[in-house]
């Protein structure tokens, strides 16, 4: 920490930015800035590869630290329980559509994404890799970051997204003996079954969820002038 | 000669010094550490689902819910996470009022670790002296949002409302009955919240002195902390430690100074760095992280006395507009019954915005597709990458040890399994 020369975060920023063009934007990775935060977007068969490339002091990212990682299952995305295109004579109710189907068959369904944490540097960028909804399996990045391990263990657990050469790819929050990926879009909210003791048989019993899914909130998309015009910037 | 096997111990999860709901599950030999695994997810609550389905500033009381010892920290991430996707940001009073409440949090979280931790390892007395100055701050906590732990006081475009010109006092009771109790009691509430403040940051560090005398030049102490659970600077890294954790092993990051946020660049404190990475030296480091809160404190107060102003943004798109506008004026019921019946939509786009919480690097990251409830929420929790190292920092120690690494792990389960 002798020869720190005062950068702004902006400058290190765009350095950044550059840096990662110039060497992935001919690999098939795109690169995209918004929100004063820089994503790479890797295809799945180049991410341990890439990751070893940004990770270490002797890369000149030296991404040492992987913050966080997480699934993000994408097959949803967009869509709305409260549309309306036309007025209609009889109002609203709180009615929602929430009978939407939820294509689960998409080709990008999943992604993983890595934020990562360069000290050296003070810059972090964020990785992201997505994955098909039959096959949601990548390369683990246990052996570049050794923290990933729980991380990824998460994300199998909630996404049901595998992760090649993990060591040890147990569910880690749900409970013994859990069945389905719980943070899917397509698991409801309140689950598919419930447990209580049952008094006759002195044990613990599961059965199916009596709880009606209710939406208290419509999700709605607002076309919202005001960032239009930020984007056009 | 009769066959030596390894013992499995289970450890938790009903166990008072498991700091709540962790299972580890231990292989020992003898009395010795061969392999730790922890279980986790007994407090799982699928908090990051639960967003999923509610308008923004509905998710706000779900954080102070995760690390339920250091509140408003997460607050600040989440609320900061919002506002960079709406491109926002807080009034600078706003930004100060939340220094000063996640240094005040900082202060609580860290008396909570101290007393547990020391109680953990044998030192009975700290735990009631940490736990009686935290009451101080818990009823600031109280003063400004009426909770004692589970605030919801910062807002996406500020906090909740301004700082109260009056604290709150103690009133007779069947159990508070005498006068001169009373005005003990109330001697030092007799002004607004911010002399409060100062008056407790006045006395503090003589607080925060005598816990000192009582630990760390004591021998049974640092028999059990000195040379417990040594991390390097890189396995730390690696490890992905964060906050204290990691500058007990002598890497100088700190998110308040690296990538300021909030009020952070405008105060002077220092970041106290330990070298050898065990137990006691994290212990050197909050406790020196406690003091330095304390002088944090102290600047905003003061800040905060000279310069009165808005909290909150005056975009009635996000901020609900006052009462009285929301009685008299049309425009401002409208702008009221839009946010509290759909809320604001932000922009399509991810984020991710870190506060260096009391225990570490906690972290927002929402995926947004325009709607007004975020698409994807992932909560980073520090003590979730500090307890995946339980592992590797126990193997070796002894059963005892263990007890000492949890403490000094800092652990909340409210974080680890959201």
């Amino acid at each position: 920490m002798n020869t720190v020369v005062k950068t702004t975060p902006e400058q290190r920023l765009a350095t950044l930015v550059d840096a990662l063009r110039a060497s992935y934007e001919k690999r098939g990775c795109t690169v995209e800035q918004a929100f004063g935060e820089v994503t790479l977007t890797v295809p799945r068969e180049n991410l341990l590869e890439i990751a070893f490339e940004l990770f270490g002091n002797t890369s000149p990212f030296g991404f040492c630290q992987l913050i966080d990682l997480c699934g993000v299952d994408y097959s949803t995305y967009g869509q709305v329980e409260w549309e309306t295109d036309s007025a209609s004579s009889s109002g609203f109710g709180r009615g929602v559509n929430s009978d939407s189907e939820i294509d689960t068959s998409e080709e990008n369904r999943f992604a993983v994404v890595y934020h990562l944490l360069s000290i050296e540097n003070n810059t972090r960028m964020r990785v992201k890799t997505y994955l098909d909804s039959d096959h949601p399996i990548v390369e683990s990045v246990t052996s570049v970051w050794p923290v990933a391990d729980w991380f990824e263990r998460e994300a199998f657990d909630l996404y049901g997204i595998l992760f090649e050469g993990h060591p040890d790819l147990r569910r880690i929050l749900t409970d013994y003996g859990f069945v389905g990926h719980p943070f899917r879009k397509d698991f409801p909210l309140s689950g598919h079954v419930e447990m209580r003791y049952d008094p006759e048989k002195k044990r613990v019993i599961y059965e199916p969820v009596s709880i009606e899914p209710r939406t208290l909130v419509p999700r709605v998309i607002r076309e919202d002038n005001r960032y239009m015009n930020e984007e056009t910037n | 000669m009769p066959e030596i096997r390894n013992y499995t111990l289970n450890f938790g999860p009903q166990h008072p010094s498991a700091h709540g709901v962790l299972r580890l599950v231990l292989e020992m030999d003898g009395e010795t550490i061969e392999r730790s695994d922890p279980h986790i997810g007994l407090l799982h609550r699928g908090t990051e689902k639960l967003a999923e389905t509610k308008p923004y500033n509905q998710s706000i009381p779900y954080m102070d819910r995760l690390d339920y010892v250091s509140m408003m920290q997460n607050e600040h991430a989440y609320v900061l996470a919002v506002e960079k996707l709406l491109g926002i940001e807080a009034p600078i009073r706003a930004q100060y009022i939340r220094t000063m409440f996640d240094e005040i949090t900082r202060i609580l979280n860290h008396m909570m670790w101290l007393g547990t931790h020391a109680l953990d390892i044998g030192a009975m007395t700290v735990f009631l002296y940490c736990f009686r100055e935290r009451e101080d701050l818990m009823d600031c906590y109280e003063a400004v949002s009426g909770a004692r732990m589970h605030a919801a006081y910062y807002r996406v475009g500020g906090v909740y409302r301004d700082l109260p010109d009056e604290m709150p006092r103690f009133s007779a009771s069947d159990l508070k009955r005498d006068k001169a109790e009373l005005d003990r009691l109330n001697k030092n509430r007799q002004g607004s919240l911010l002399d409060f403040i100062e008056d407790f940051t006045n006395r503090f560090p003589g607080c925060v002195d005598e816990y000192e005398t009582l630990l760390t030049e004591n021998r049974i102490w640092k028999q059990r902390t000195v040379g417990i659970g040594v991390v390097t600077a890189d396995r730390a890294k690696a490890l992905g430690f964060t906050g204290p954790m990691l500058r007990g092993s002598g890497v100088e990051w700190d998110l308040r100074k690296k990538q300021p946020y909030a009020a952070y660049d405008k105060v002077d404190f220092d970041i106290p760095v330990g070298v050898n990475g065990d137990c006691y030296d994290r212990y050197l480091v909050r406790v020196e992280e406690i003091r330095q809160s304390n002088r944090i404190i102290k600047q905003c107060v003061d800040w905060l006395r000279a310069n009165p102003g808005p909290v909150m943004v005056e975009d009635h798109k996000i901020a609900p507009p006052k009462r009285a506008a929301m009685k008299s004026d049309m425009e401002g019921l409208i702008h009221h019954f839009k946010l509290f019946s759909e809320g604001y939509c932000t922009p399509p786009g991810e984020v991710y915005s870190a506060v260096e919480a009391s225990k570490g690097e906690f972290g927002v990251y929402i995926v947004s597709d325009g709607a007004n409830k975020p698409y994807r929420l992932k909560l980073r929790a520090p003590g979730f990458a500090h307890l995946m190292a339980m592992d590797e920092m126990a193997k070796g120690h002894m059963l005892a040890d263990v007890v000492a690494l949890i403490g000094t792990m800092d652990v909340v389960f409210g974080e680890i399994d959201r």
